[in-house]
């Protein structure tokens, strides 16, 4: 078989292939072209109201814009995007936002305050998966018509239930939920009473810095440049290759045939740290590797059960040996790079102490439990040294490994006793982990609602207390202060041993600039990537 | 001529009856699995009521016998229902992904056949011989490795150090969407529309998967054109062929091989069929998008349109090829009744 | 006392049902003796059997003991394979791992063979609907994608040995059915069987005692030939995290998670691919000596 050069070499020979020569490939890919090498199997939906995971977010992200979006330098600062400026009213239930001037979509409409209000309300109405981060202001289809309108072409008036922080607020409207996306054309192409949700699936209709040409599952993503939008590089196109391999990844990137490489592990980036061919990002995620105990199990009722797990596991050592390029130790609720998190990690390795908490808790020759946890690395190995370490004091764990879907739908169902398992932040506000860890209102089991803490039989209603004081907070840094004091008390009041945080690292070829990532999916842009 | 009619019929019966039980079987499957398939649409995080809605909407809170027969209903009507993950209709899904595979296998199988068939003569003219132990030890190292192992290690010799072979995917990213598709195999369409710079890029992107997997099942069908010819080779009419003084390759071509070749129809077939199912973990390294790897992702999400309709597809070829190859045997070999 | 044995045995003119049985067997054993390449696989089968029965006696270390400074270690003296990727050593993990996927192996065929036997013997032999029936339900379970169907069936059940075992038990029987089903057919005609019904054996007789033996040597046969192909099964399932749980050291799983250090520290996957290697390479080389030697149409 040739190569592509001994092909494009002897292809020169022949007049009738000549047209092969204009496309000048002796780089391995087209300079206006950025390529990227990314596992592409999670993705279920690219509208924006209804995106949940997180690659489908971040193809959103680099599509819509939303009101505000959180700064890149300092998350505790909301800048303003598609909204130039706003105000909240003194009843702190009504918010004005004033829309900026002169932004248009990909088809060339004029984005205004009614594509803005529309946006709103289709997502509070076709109420899917993230729906919530909106509709928890107390909005839903039969009032949010009221609930969130525009008053002219150039101001947008939301209305809220009850009394609201607008940090909290704008934070939410940040999230891809609140994206703006053109009513013209996704009215235009809406069957029954879909609101357009089958055609925007796979289509796109936005103000970013792209647009979709296709989505091709479990293929590929091809985005094109946004002609009205705010991309100003030298590419004019993005495409994203799913490849599930890690070490397929790595193959095509060292050959040149991607730019980037988006899933390497960390054996893979640690070789590739003294290659001079590739740069290398990182990002903390805001997201929570955890072992999580359910209190409805006899032996994990006792909090001093809680604290013994937790002063028995090695953090550093798993942290350094299996992690230490992908993750850090984090063991609070709130991720570091949100605001409000509490970045100190008190417990150690300590199997002295976690023996003799576990003896006081009345088990001095320990138990035997079960640990689920997900089948994709590194999983396995973290959970393999969370059994090492509580052998050590006493506990004999059972590990089970399944499916990622597979575990979650065992949690929700309650049938878990140890579980090994990862959270992700869904909008850039603390409370976002705090509400799903902390607040339980209903423990049976027809609640009609099931949070996170639902799902391990954790009500405590003292922490309840202090997490609905936090969201409530109208003063911005107390706000801040009350969530770090709420994380202090959780760390030793709860069944959830917070373990690591991730990083994500983006493996690019020298001469690929400008990528951007945040800790959260949907921030990671392409806005500004450049080759030279 | 009615006995034929009803021949056919309880041919056609049995084929109905083979598939009927396949659907059984994987809808059972489907509610059997541990995961709830509501979660890869919404997504574990959305709330309690969202996901009750949801379930309703997919009709997951009926009786499993009721989604069952309303499932066939739909299937008579051509209807495969939806998938959740790729937002398509399975039969839309399944014809895009289908052709990938098909083509992977269909290659596999030839390469396979063209090299394994005279290998496994070779092996049995020589029986004993060195020439003998060391083709049965080549080809049976290809089935003892796990294919990841190969596929991996061949992306980088072939095409990391050595550059003669394409690396992952199925077509350059200059080539994507450029060829009009007719038969969904590239090989063909790009031929069939002109276009020799996509011809190039397709062949050498099919070299690599396509050796692997030929590779794989080289060792079946060497090991039993070997076992075959043997028998063959001893048989009392090859030995009176002999004795009448026919040189020895007239003997092995003209005599021993027709014999063989009807009874490796089957063995061709089972290969085939195996391939089709089989090539999930090479479509995943080699990021090929066909329906191993659509089958193995909608499972693993509880996603059973997806699942039931691959399954079906791949047991109606199955039961093809086995009655042909049937067929082919009844007809050419009168010892079996 | 061998040579008594054996002249006993190899008497052209034997004088009890046993010594007839006996001299065949020790006749059969004669001829795969003379096959290098079955003995070659014999030898490497019972050397794996051996090594893995003795493997606390030989691991030098604890399989499931962890030395997270020393992970991804290349071979050494200390550790003659290497360690693996939570410094375990790999060697210790092979001896101990040889248990766990023999035994699966073995499991699973004691538990397939006489199933398909019992089938396809019995389909073939009454014939009529009860034949139509099985081999439909036959033909379901061999229509069906096989990774798939074991795929599901852990994911069903608790993912382990057990239900890896009864996955790939459940997907791998057909074939036996098939074949019990094809020499049935062949011999049920046959003057013999005849002679029994005459003698007024009730057919359950007639198909255990005197059709279910005569498929024993292409169900032996294909038993060995399939051994390998169980291996690499358990080796998938495992790669897909649903067969032998950590720590076990099965070899599938082992190969499955030193994937992703292949390219970097490839010594980790090297070894329990050898071991699968060789495993399968031994039972097929027994396989197909056994073929020679047992398969009633050749000598």
């Amino acid at each position: 078989m040739l190569s592509r050069r001994q092909f494009i070499a002897a292809s020169a020979a022949f007049p009738a292939l000549s047209y092969l020569s204009m496309t000048k490939v002796f780089a391995a890919t087209p300079k206006n072209v950025l390529v990227v090498a990314q596992q592409l199997d999670n993705m279920t939906s690219l509208d924006p109201h209804e995106s949940y995971e997180a690659v489908g977010s971040e193809i959103c992200g680099n599509m819509y814009q939303q009101l505000v979006s959180p700064s890149f330098e300092d998350p505790n600062v909301v800048e303003p995007q598609v909204a130039e400026s706003w105000s909240a009213g003194e009843d702190g239930k009504t918010f004005t936002f004033k829309i900026r001037k002169g932004l248009k979509f990909s088809s060339g409409g004029d984005l205004t305050a009614e594509d803005c209000a529309w946006s709103l309300q289709r997502c509070v109405a076709l109420n899917k998966g993230p729906a919530f981060i909106l509709t928890q202001f107390g909005w839903n289809a039969e009032n949010v018509a009221e609930g969130i309108r525009a008053t002219d072409a150039e101001t947008l008036v939301l209305t809220t239930a009850e009394p609201t922080s607008i940090g909290f607020l704008l934070y939410c409207l940040s999230a891809n939920v609140g994206s703006v996306v053109e009513k013209a054309v996704v009215s235009a192409n809406a069957v029954d009473d879909d609101w357009g949700n089958g055609w925007l699936q796979k289509n796109s209709a936005g103000s970013g810095a792209f647009t979709l040409q296709v989505w091709r599952p479990s293929d590929a993503v091809t985005m094109q440049i946004n002609p009205n939008g705010g991309y100003k590089g030298s590419l004019e196109r993005v495409i994203l290759r799913h490849i599930a391999d890690p070490s397929a990844q790595l193959l095509t990137l060292q050959q040149g045939d991607v730019d980037i490489a988006r899933n390497l592990t960390s054996e893979q980036i640690k070789t590739l740290q003294d290659d001079p061919n590739i740069v290398l990002l990182r990002k903390g995620q805001a997201s929570l590797v955890h072992v999580t105990m359910n209190v409805g199990h006899e032996k994990l009722k006792n909090p001093k059960v809680w604290e013994a797990v937790k002063w028995a596991l090695d953090y550093e050592g798993i942290q350094k040996n299996i992690l230490s390029v992908t993750h850090e130790v984090h063991q609070a609720v709130v991720p570091k790079g949100l605001p409000g998190a509490y970045d100190e990690n008190p417990f150690q390795k300590d199997s002295a102490k976690a023996k003799a908490l576990l003896a006081e808790a009345g088990f001095p020759d320990g138990f035997s439990i079960d640990m689920d946890h997900y089948s994709a690395q590194p999983y396995p190995d973290i959970a393999q040294t969370v059994q090492a370490n509580l052998a050590e004091i006493g506990i004999k764990v059972n590990l089970l490994a399944a499916e990622n879907r597979q575990v979650l739908t065992k949690m929700r169902a309650r049938q878990h006793q140890m579980i090994l398992a990862a959270w992700g932040t869904d909008y850039f506000d603390p409370h976002a982990n705090v509400d799903a860890f902390c607040i339980n209102h209903d423990d049976s089991d027809d609640a009609p609602n099931k949070p996170f803490a639902w799902r391990s039989h954790f009500k405590d209603d003292a922490v309840m207390a202090m997490a609905i004081a936090a969201r409530d907070e109208k003063d911005p840094q107390k706000r801040l202060d009350l969530y770090v004091e709420l994380q202090k008390h959780l760390m030793h009041n709860s069944p959830y041993a917070i373990m690591m945080q991730p990083f994500t690292t983006v493996a690019c070829r020298t001469g690929v600039e400008g990528m951007r990532l945040s800790a959260i999916s949907s921030g990671h842009s392409y806005t500004e990537v450049t080759k030279s | 001529m009615s006995g034929r009619i009803k021949s056919l019929g309880a041919l056609l019966g049995s084929v109905l009856a083979t598939l009927f039980g396949l659907a059984i079987v994987t809808f059972m499957i489907g509610r059997v699995m541990p995961v709830d398939p509501v979660i890869a649409a919404v997504g574990d995080n959305a709330p309690e009521a969202v996901i009750q809605r949801t379930r309703i909407e997919m009709g997951l809170d009926q009786p499993i016998v009721v989604q069952f027969l309303r499932y066939l209903g739909d299937v008579v009507r051509g209807d495969f229902g939806n998938s959740i993950l790729t937002r398509n209709p399975v039969t839309t899904d399944i014809a895009h992904y289908f052709p990938a595979t098909m083509e992977l296998a269909t290659y596999a199988l030839l390469l396979a056949v063209v090299i394994g068939v005279p290998l496994g003569i070779w092996a049995a003219v020589r029986q004993g011989s060195l020439t003998d132990q060391v083709i049965r030890i080549v080809c049976l190292a290809g089935h003892s490795v796990p294919v990841f192992v190969l596929a991996l290690l061949a992306l980088l010799v072939f095409y990391a150090w050595l550059g003669v072979a394409a690396g992952p995917g199925r077509q350059d990213i200059l080539y994507q969407d450029m060829v009009p598709v007719v038969t969904g195999f590239l090989t063909i369409d790009t031929i069939l529309a002109g276009d020799w710079g996509a011809f190039h890029d397709a062949v050498s992107h099919l070299v690599l998967p396509v050796s692997i997997l030929s590779y794989f099942s080289m060792a079946y069908i060497t090991r039993m054109t070997r076992a075959f010819m043997l028998e063959a080779l001893h048989g009392e009419f090859i030995v009176a062929a002999r004795a009448k003084g026919l040189s020895g390759a007239r003997v092995v071509m003209g005599h021993a091989f027709p014999t063989v070749a009807v009874q490796l129809i089957t063995v061709i077939a089972l290969t085939y069929a195996g391939l089709l199912e089989g090539a999930v973990v090479t479509e995943t390294v080699f990021a090929w998008p066909g329906l191993g790897q659509y089958l193995t992702i909608s499972l693993m999400n509880a996603d059973m349109n997806p699942v039931v309709g691959a399954t079906l597809l791949i047991g109606l070829i199955y039961v093809v090829l086995n009655l042909l190859a049937d067929f082919l045997y009844r007809v050419f070999d009168p010892r079996v009744k | 006392m061998l040579a008594t044995f054996r002249n006993w045995a190899l008497d052209e003119m034997p004088s009890s049902r046993r010594q007839a049985a006996w001299g065949r067997r020790y006749r059969t054993w004669l001829a795969l003796r003379a096959n290098p390449l079955a003995m070659i696989g014999l030898f490497i089968i019972l050397t794996c059997v051996i090594l893995s029965v003795l493997a606390p006696l030989l691991a030098p270390y604890d399989p499931a003991a962890q030395n997270l400074e020393l992970r991804l270690a290349r071979p050494s003296i200390d550790h003659l394979f290497g360690t693996d990727e939570l410094g375990r050593d790999i060697l210790s993990r092979i001896l101990y791992g040889g248990r766990v996927t023999l035994g699966m192996v073995v499991t699973v065929v004691v538990l397939v063979a006489p199933l398909g036997l019992a089938v396809g013997c019995i389909a073939g032999y009454f014939g009529g609907w009860v034949d139509t029936l099985l081999m439909r339900v036959t033909d379901v379970f061999l229509a069906f994608p096989r990774l798939i169907l074991a795929l599901a069936f852990v994911a069903a059940l608790r993912p382990g040995v057990e239900s890896a075992i009864l996955a790939i038990a459940l997907t791998a029987w057909p074939p036996y059915a098939r074949i019990a089903r094809a020499e049935t057919l062949t011999v049920r005609n046959a003057d013999f069987i005849a002679a029994c019904r005459l003698t007024g054996a009730s057919p359950w007789r007639i198909v255990a005692r005197h059709i279910a033996p005569m498929c024993i040597p292409s169900l032996t046969v294909r038993v060995t030939l399939d051994m390998s192909s169980i291996i690499i099964t358990a080796a998938s399932l495992g790669f897909l995290g649903m067969g032998a749980q950590p720590p076990s050291p099965e070899w599938g799983a082992m190969i499955a998670t030193a994937k992703q250090y292949l390219l970097q520290q490839w010594w980790v996957a090297v070894a329990p691919c050898v071991a699968i290697l060789l495993t399968s390479l031994a039972f097929n080389f027994l396989g197909d000596g056994l073929r020679d030697v047992l398969d009633p149409k050749h000598s």
